[in-house]
């Protein structure tokens, strides 16, 4: 029987062969980042996801979008948490849509999302967060991810963090030296450098934090659910540990008297 | 419908007669929920109903999203991302519903090799485990084609690259391809049809299921030891039989709330570990991902269909048998159908006259080897191809049509199996004492 169970338990951790090969490659180097968000209890942090939408905005915004993400979600309970006036005022100052009633551009309200900004052909980051994973191994195994997670926002930071200096030019277009980036040579130019931004509250502006900042965000704007979900998972976790201890309890006495003593 | 003699429903009160009548409804469901079952069922036996709550699971969360999303190439995706977003309780009844798949195809794995290691499959059962492997198949279909709904990269070219196996078919092939996928490529109409049909045959899977459990309560129940119940009267049968109600049913209630206590783990805390990353990025006709892997549930098959490569001498041979027409890729299919083939003939197979693997000492150490054959082959299906890979996928699938097409029929003249007990009651009061009076 145990042999049968080891067997069973050996089959349960290799489940995840499937989710193990992603986007890339195995040799990227991806940095391991304790994010608050990680584990069964991981929340967001409220602070560092504005500080990441200023990133996003100031930085990322020149290039990629967010197209699934609606603007009044910044209002949202677990997320940025801006009060209504807040997420109104930042449409309005940040974004303009083109408004079919009008026939022209306006600024943006809390009901319009991101814009898709694809003019520079660089992907839209709204799902960026969970479309790539950090970690694959042991060979390919994918068990890793159960201890650190998938390290989507990992591979985020890895990749802003990961330039070496050098620099390449291919068919007209200059390719950038990552650590990070599956085949070594990324199109983006280093986004980030220090003090590139200034936060208003005060917290370091390296260019390490400000790379975990803008992954914070856009793991929140990849599962702006995430909170709701972990929740929902605890009360189905905890209500299902009482139903079987009752359920065992009802067995026990129910085989009872079918079962001789030993 | 029960062929182990056993209590009836008699109707009591004047409208239950008056019913009875008419449509002796409450009798089948009696009938069916009191049937006896070996009192010596071990915990492997409660996966069936672990698939019964999965199909259920799987059909209500199913009808929920649909009724959000919308299958047309330009929108697929973005009505995924709605489900996520914006519909209340979207977000988890879509990772029940995603998890739900593998959780349906973790039960049904370990209910297949239970029935593989304690001889379920053998007469007079045969029908059960033929319809076993229908559902089976049926699952496959659809877990396949509602991978492909969200539209996402690995969705994509998942289903380009498995539609392709029928365009390896000689001479019929590419009319078939083109037959599935409505079009010469994977497109609008191949994601609607397959919309269609993923909301079809859990419907038929339903109706099988009904089959698959008249069958085993016609026959009854297999159990550890492989000895039948003795059914000469009923007082013999109430020697090694408690009604399914309510004995079975709440010990198998327990397991399932176990389970489903992990799966709510799972789905609370890490939804998309089983899942693909690249499944969240939009389908890209121009763009193919660097790996296409399948869902984790059809890797050991995938690594059957890939090990069988043009530079492989029983292809080589069935080549040039057969004036070019077999080719590694067709054959890889043969390879890959034929695996599943195997397990469905494995009643005829077995040529053992003991039905438990508990009794036969050589099969458990080939048995075991198929469970570790079955694992390595889902590690290696997710694993580039190329060397070593290529050659342990090859050894692996070897293993696998070895298991089945030479083990079996050989291990049941050579082997001497251990001495059974003569009754489930002498198998349970040896594990568990004799009933109090």
């Amino acid at each position: 029987m145990m042999k049968k169970l080891s067997i069973a338990a050996v089959a349960a951790l290799t489940l995840s062969a499937g989710a193990a090969t992603a986007a890339g490659g195995g040799e990227q180097h991806i940095e391991d980042v304790a994010f608050s968000f990680e584990g069964p209890f991981g929340t967001f942090d409220q602070a560092q996801l504005q500080r990441g939408l200023q990133v996003y905005t100031e930085v990322c915004a020149g290039c990629h979008g967010l197209q699934y993400v609606p603007l009044r979600t910044l209002g949202d309970e677990g997320g940025p948490h801006f009060s209504d006036a807040e997420v109104r005022a930042y449409a309005a100052q940040n974004f303009s849509v083109y408004d079919e009633e009008l026939e022209e551009d306006r600024p943006a309200k809390p009901t319009d999302f991101f814009p898709a900004i694809t003019a520079a052909g660089a992907p839209d980051l709204s799902l960026m967060a969970k479309g790539r994973a950090g970690f694959h191994g042991p060979s390919g195994t994918g068990i890793n991810q159960l201890f650190k997670g998938m390290g989507g926002p990992e591979y985020i930071v890895s990749i802003l963090t990961g330039y070496t200096g050098k620099e390449k030019e291919e068919a007209g277009t200059i390719f950038y030296e990552n650590t990070a980036f599956p085949g070594g040579w990324i199109a983006m130019a280093p986004p980030l450098s220090d003090e590139l931004v200034e936060y208003a509250d005060g917290h370091s502006n390296s260019a390490h934090h400000m790379a975990e900042d803008v992954s914070a965000f856009l793991m929140w704007a990849a599962e702006p659910k995430m909170m709701a979900r972990k929740q929902a998972g605890f009360v189905g976790v905890l209500m299902l540990v009482i139903l079987s201890t009752l359920l065992y309890l009802t067995n026990k006495r129910l085989w009872a008297p079918h079962k001789g003593k030993h | 419908m029960s062929g182990i003699p056993h209590d009836h429903y008699e109707p009591k009160t004047k409208g239950e007669k008056w019913l009875h009548k008419r449509l002796p409804i409450v009798g089948l469901v009696y009938d069916t929920i009191m049937i006896p079952t070996p009192k010596n069922l071990n915990w492997w036996w409660i996966w069936g109903i672990v698939l019964a709550y999965c199909l259920v699971h799987m059909i209500v969360t199913g009808i929920i999203l649909v009724m959000h999303y919308t299958p047309h190439v330009d929108y697929a995706f973005a009505s995924v991302e709605h489900i996520m977003r914006d519909v209340r309780g979207g977000h988890m009844i879509r990772y029940l519903h995603m998890n739900g798949g593998s959780l349906f195809f973790l039960a049904v794995y370990i209910h297949m090799f239970r029935g593989l290691y304690y001889g379920s499959y053998k007469a007079p059962r045969e029908i059960t485990w033929i319809v076993g492997m229908l559902i089976f198949l049926l699952m496959m279909g659809t877990g396949f084609m509602g991978y492909v709904l969200p539209w996402g990269q690995m969705s994509f070219w998942g289903a380009t690259v498995i539609t392709g196996l029928f365009g390896a078919i000689p001479f019929i092939g590419e009319p078939i391809q083109t037959w599935l996928l409505g079009g010469p490529a994977v497109d609008n109409a191949t994601l609607n049809r397959f919309f269609s049909l993923h909301y079809l045959l859990p419907f038929i899977i339903a109706a099988l299921v009904v089959v698959h459990i008249w069958a085993f309560h016609t026959t009854g129940n297999n159990n550890p030891t492989g000895v039948e119940v003795r059914r000469g009267s009923k007082e013999e049968v109430e020697k090694d039989t408690l009604p399914f109600w309510p004995y079975f049913v709440i010990k198998d209630l327990f397991a399932l709330a176990v389970i489903l206590a992990v799966f709510f783990a799972v789905v609370g805390f890490m939804p998309n570990y089983l899942g693909h990353p690249d499944n969240y990025i939009e389908a890209n006709p121009l763009v193919t991902p660097a790996h296409i892997v399948p869902e984790w549930y059809f890797l050991p098959f995938y690594a059957i269909l890939r090990a069988f490569t043009a530079d492989v001498w029983v292809v080589q041979w069935a080549g040039a048998l057969t004036g070019g027409i077999i080719d590694a890729k067709f054959f890889g299919v043969l390879a890959m159908f034929g695996a599943i083939i195997a397990m469905a003939l494995v009643p005829w197979l077995d040529t053992s006259r003991v039905r438990s693997g508990r009794f036969r000492p050589m099969f458990k150490w080939w048995f075991y080897l198929l469970i570790i054959d079955f694992v390595v082959l889902m590690w290696l299906g997710a694993m580039p191809a190329e060397e070593p890979y290529a050659t342990y996928s090859l050894i692996g699938s070897a293993y696998w049509f070895a298991y089945f097409f030479v083990i079996l029929p050989i291990l049941g003249v050579v082997e001497k199996p251990t001495p059974q007990p003569a009754t489930i009651e002498e198998d349970f009061a040896a594990h568990y004492g004799k009933p109090a009076e």
